[in-house]
């Protein structure tokens, strides 16, 4: 049963690999592009949520 | 002048439609939530078996690529998005059950509830008050998710720890950036269908959980 589910999870992660290509390839070609400091207003953020789940860990240690 | 009074009347719906569709996004997603965790605690209530949870979630992925965009445009749509996340929070409640039988599990899944809680609060308020459009982040995000399904995919059968905590720690953070990506094309309109805008947010707070559970659960003491 469990190998069944393994392989069935496999299956249906290889399709959204498939749909994640597809988005990916339609986002490259038409979507926008980052303007002078978007990325660093991304990276702030995502580096708070890294440093926040650090200080999480550290609390159940 | 005429166009300058058309230009300030169609500015103004426009930013009513955009605040009509975040409204019903807000609104559904703690129906769902809600919903998704009383499933969980009827779940943990029936003690259902670990191997419910790869069930649930496999039919719940399979309902969400081949159902939920049909039926998106229609109220049937959010009968669809009921069943998902019903069927998230049932095969949750199998994991949880694990961790409710370690001596800080309790715990663990205290603290993975409200720090996922507060990162999407955190983000969430931060989209929604910069000015900024993250709608450029698309190709990143959707290739970063290629990459983790196709590692996620190879876990599956090798088992590793070390390979499940470095997936857990890229899940968290290509969910943080889909929670920015999702809400600012809310917000700028790239995104009008609140069932489907509802289950984008869903499914990065679904997984942002699941992965702290894994990593806090992997780095406690138990």
């Amino acid at each position: 049963m469990e190998l069944f589910l393994k392989i069935a999870a496999a299956v249906v992660m290889g399709m959204m690999v498939f749909y994640a290509w597809r988005a990916y390839r339609q986002w490259q070609a038409h979507g926008p592009k980052a303007q002078k400091g978007d990325w660093q207003a991304v990276v702030l953020p995502l580096a708070l949520v890294a440093g926040f789940v650090a200080l999480l860990v550290a609390m159940v240690r | 002048m005429a166009n300058q009074n058309y230009s300030i009347v169609h500015g103004t719906e426009r930013e009513l439609s955009t605040n009509k569709v975040l409204k019903n996004t807000y609104m559904l997603l703690s129906a769902t939530l809600v919903f998704s965790a009383l499933m969980a605690g009827l779940s943990i209530m029936l003690a259902v078996p670990p191997w419910m949870y790869m069930a649930s979630v496999i039919v719940a992925m399979v309902l969400g690529i081949f159902v939920l965009p049909r039926t998106a445009r229609s109220s049937s749509g959010v009968g669809v998005l009921f069943l998902i996340t019903g069927l998230l929070g049932f095969g949750l409640g199998a994991i949880l059950t694990l961790y409710l039988k370690l001596p800080h599990g309790p715990q663990v899944i205290g603290t993975a509830f409200a720090g996922t809680g507060l990162i999407f609060l955190g983000l969430s308020g931060y989209a929604l008050t910069t000015k900024r459009d993250f709608s450029f982040m698309g190709g990143f995000l959707f290739a970063g998710i290629m990459v983790v399904f196709l590692v996620a995919i190879a876990n599956i059968f090798l088992s590793m720890p070390a390979l499940s905590l470095a997936v857990s720690g890229a899940i968290i953070l290509l969910m943080s950036g889909f929670i920015l990506f999702d809400t600012s094309r809310i917000i700028n309109g790239g995104e009008t269908n609140y069932i489907m805008a509802t289950y984008g947010l869903y499914l990065s707070i679904f997984n942002i959980f699941i992965s702290l559970l894994q990593i806090l659960g992997i780095m406690s003491d138990d």
